[in-house]
């Protein structure tokens, strides 16, 4: 023994989840040829940015980025991908499904699904395979659907990019199995255990810069009841005697801006946005009838990205 | 119209308070096993449920479908998604992992069906739990299964075991039915040294007990499932659990720093504290711990850090910092609770992968000591290991391991098999002892037609592969190579330097292969004096393990 006594605390959560999210980042730069880690623009890639940083300090991360970009993302997250992972110094690979877009694929004219399918879905397995990624970091998160309760931490996917959930491998304490064959590869997810508030409020005491949109102010918005349309692609045509209103609101989730509703909001800083989250639960546990998107209370259910 | 209906915002003043008092909270993690029958999934959903963890529109929809059934009360059982369905749908039955959180802490549960063939299900959740709730039907008493539930809990090392005697409404809130299950289930926890286990009566169904205490059973005074979850002393890094560090990655961004990252497993570190550096069998101190929020005064399980050294020392993945007083035990072979987790059952002699800590090494099964019947939980011979079965075994692997027994570490005890040939996780292994390693070798059978592995070839020539230097003295290269070839070392020596491939394969091949080049170790400028040198850091570095050839000097 030491011959003193020293008592230690207990870890707090979000120091437990960071230093779980460090060590299976640490896993996948050792034991992969080739990884890579999958950007969105969103609070969750940036977050993960900041583990990776930590992760690999004082060098830098040893992955590139990569940007799954449908040409329909806000402006304003290009303008933030391109300032913050230049003065982080990070290596930034941007996929575009170019013959897509130059075919007018878009998601009015197509559907979400379609649309989806191939600026997002396809235009990621081309990424990975252009770039001979054998290993793909992403910032997903079990709480975000129920469906996803069982995913694993490092999730096996065969040569054509599939994932088979009825034959996932036990993951057994913290070791991690990241053998595969030539051709397969590996999806990780050191955000697993996190929740949705770990992830706010790791960005509020790390001040970890994110996507301004995230934060209340004057925009300019197509309203239809209590939807809030973004106005930035010409196709999103609004409706006879419609015009855009500038409406105080804020992006819960991220993606493309005909995709992405906004919801009326004063919280212009993450405390804000927290007491927010939090306010949401409180009237939903006194039982009250309240009126938001059904889609997703607490963001639950976004889809964020392609994950 | 507002968006929400919502008391006025707090600001951000208060919320800072809030979320400073939040961070503060620590995370437990906690495994339930048990099957449907036992109200498992209903308990989960009251405990989320009465804790106001759930959200409205998922309550609507458990609502609808409760009615759906023609039932009507909320089937809370539903909240958890529903093994049942899941089962009609013929999906695999899985652990689920569900996160919830109160005033005072964070949880996650690894959700685990109970049922026999679910014994790998079980062991996976239970792997990474602080605590486990075994569900017992008061109506039904002890079972089998509640045994196995405590056994699979004990096995994996799960420091807190709550027994929660549910049902109590089915029995009329009846103390003597709790306390009979109590006085007998206690009895077999007693055998099974499982050291505190916090035994209350419930009715998930009804809600007593789980997060409120009981109006019905007013004869029982201890705290609530919840209340107990949330209090409940969970094994801190004790204050003289001894530091462990299995190096994950090394970090040199220049010439100036090289510094060690990886999870600390157990113990705690601080700037000049002395560390055991294994397999080198050096000693040196921790120069710094740093951060990316600055250099930190000290470090404690299980934050991931990156640690520098005052001296220079060729370290790598795979190696270990220790406390240089109690040190770990350094073992090729081993005997371990391994739970096996393939639909092809094992055998002895089978090559395998092993991952422990930060390596991977080929390993294999020496043989099955005996298999634990689930059911009695009493020892019977056997040849094999079938899928969901848990053996007794003793295993060789390719290069010494660091390690303690699971017992007493759970960090540096625990590991994982994996088939080399189909890549898939294959069993979970807990160490219970070194084993010596025998002198001489029997011949064992085997099947002829099988490739020698590399596993194989370490165990008959008793050193693994590796590249050694003998700087630019050739007439040391001589006596090496003379020194290794008389113990018996399968060794070659070259006079050139060999490309990076030829070294892979030599490596990889289990053959010494000794070249000129740098010597980075400063030997004696005589000739035999830093052959016997170098022997002994080969030998105190893992390289060489039989008796043979390190004359027993071998860590």
């Amino acid at each position: 023994m030491l011959g003193y006594y020293l008592m230690l605390p207990r870890l707090g959560h979000l120091r437990t989840l960071e230093a779980e999210s460090m060590h299976i980042m640490r896993e996948v730069a050792s034991e992969f040829q080739r990884p890579v880690m999958l950007y969105s623009i969103g609070k969750d890639s940036s977050v993960m940015l900041r583990l990776a940083q930590k992760a690999f300090y004082p060098a830098p991360f040893p992955f590139p980025l990569l940007h799954i970009d449908t040409g329909y993302k806000f402006r304003e997250m290009i303008t933030f991908r391109d300032e913050y992972t230049a003065s982080i110094k990070a290596n930034l690979i941007v996929h575009k499904n170019q013959q897509a877009l130059d075919n007018g694929t878009n998601p009015v004219e197509l559907g979400t699904a379609r649309c989806c399918g191939l600026l997002k879905t396809k235009s990621l397995l081309d990424g990975l395979r252009e770039g001979g990624f054998d290993a793909a970091l992403g910032g997903a998160r079990r709480d975000e659907e129920r469906s996803r309760a069982k995913e694993r931490i490092y999730s096996f996917r065969d040569a054509r990019g599939q994932w088979d959930p009825k034959n996932q491998r036990p993951e057994l304490w913290n070791l991690y199995n990241g053998r595969v064959d030539p051709g397969e590869s590996i999806r990780i997810f050191p955000l697993s255990n996190w929740t949705e508030m770990d992830v706010w409020h790791y960005i509020h005491i790390e001040r970890i810069p994110i996507v301004p949109l995230y934060f209340a102010a004057e925009r300019s918005m197509l309203v239809r009841g209590e939807t809030l349309i973004p106005v930035e692609q010409p196709f999103m045509k609004p409706m006879p005697g419609e015009k855009p209103e500038l409406v105080r609101c804020r992006m819960r989730s991220l993606g493309c801006s005909p995709c992405t509703g906004a919801i009326r909001s004063d919280a212009d800083t993450v405390p804000k946005i927290i007491e927010e989250l939090v306010s949401f639960r409180r009237s939903e546990r006194e039982n009250r009838v309240i009126d938001h998107d059904q889609e997703g209370s607490m963001e639950i259910k976004k889809r964020e990205g392609y994950f | 119209m507002p968006l929400v209906t919502r008391t006025a915002l707090r600001t951000d003043l208060e919320i800072e308070a809030l979320l400073a008092e939040d961070q503060a909270k620590d995370l437990l993690r906690f495994t339930t096993a048990g099957s449907v029958d036992d109200g498992k999934s209903t308990l989960i959903g009251r405990l989320l449920y009465d804790s106001k963890n759930v959200f409205e529109d998922h309550i609507r929809s458990v609502a609808k479908a409760s009615a759906n059934r023609g039932n009507g009360t909320l089937d809370l059982s539903l909240l958890t998604d529903g093994l049942r369905a899941e089962r009609e749908q013929g999906i695999t039955i899985d652990v689920a992992y569900r996160y919830f959180t109160t005033s005072k802490r964070k949880f996650i549960i690894a959700d685990t069906p109970g049922h026999e063939q679910y014994t790998r299900n079980m062991a996976t959740g239970a792997s990474t739990a602080d605590l486990a709730i075994v569900l017992i039907d008061a109506r039904n008493g002890v079972l089998p299964q509640s045994r196995r539930h405590a056994f699979i809990a004990s096995l994996l090392g799960i420091p807190n075991l709550v027994v929660a005697v549910n049902k109590m409404d089915a029995v009329r809130y009846d103390e003597g039915v709790f306390r009979w299950i109590e006085s007998e289930f206690g009895r077999f926890l007693d055998d099974l040294r499982v050291p505190a286990a916090y035994f209350l009566p419930i009715s998930a169904l009804v809600g007593d007990n789980v997060v409120t205490r009981s109006e019905a059973m007013h004869w029982f005074k201890g705290p609530s499932l919840l209340e107990h979850l949330e209090t409940v002393e969970v094994a801190s890094t004790a204050p003289d659990s001894e530091f462990r560090f299995p190096v994950q990655y090394v970090i040199r961004p220049n010439q100036d720093f090289r510094g060690y990252a990886g999870q600390i497993g157990s113990g705690f570190i601080r700037p000049g504290d002395e560390v055991l550096v294994l397999p080198a069998g050096r000693k040196s101190r921790v120069k710094s711990i740093a951060s990316f929020d600055g250099d930190l005064d000290l470090a404690h399980a299980p934050m991931s850090v990156t640690l520098t050294l005052e001296d220079n020392i060729d370290i790598s993945r795979g190696d270990m910092l220790a406390c240089p007083i109690q040190k770990p035990l350094v073992s090729r072979q081993f005997e371990a609770h391994v739970v096996w987790m393939s639909e092809t059952a094992l055998h002895p002699n089978t090559p395998l992968l092993l991952k422990h800590t930060t390596q991977m090494v080929a390993a294999e099964v020496k043989s099955i000591e005996h298999r634990i019947n689930i059911r009695t939980l009493e020892a019977e011979p056997t040849d094999t290991l079938a899928l969901n079965e848990i053996g007794i075994l003793r295993i060789a692997a390719s290069k010494p391991l660091y390690f303690d027994p699971y017992r007493e570490n759970r960090a540096t005890g625990c590991f994982s098999l994996i088939d080399p040939g189909t890549n898939a996780t294959v069993g979970a292994g807990m160490i219970i002892r070194e084993v010596a390693e025998q002198r001489r070798r029997t011949v064992e059978r085997r099947n002829v037609l099988t490739p020698v592995t590399l596993a194989e070839r370490n165990l008959r020539w008793g050193h693994t592969g590796a590249v050694v230097s003998y700087g630019d003295r050739p007439q040391l290269g001589v006596i090496l190579e003379r020194e290794l070839f008389e113990r018996g070392a399968v060794v070659v020596r070259l006079a050139h330097q060999p490309s990076d491939a030829e070294r892979e394969q030599a490596i990889s091949a289990g053959l010494l292969l000794l070249v000129p080049g740098d010597a980075d170790i400063a030997l004696s400028s005589d000739d035999q004096d830093a052959a016997n040198a170098l022997i002994e850091q080969l030998a105190l570095s893992g390289v060489l393990v039989s008796d043979e050839l390190t004359g027993g000097k071998g860590i």
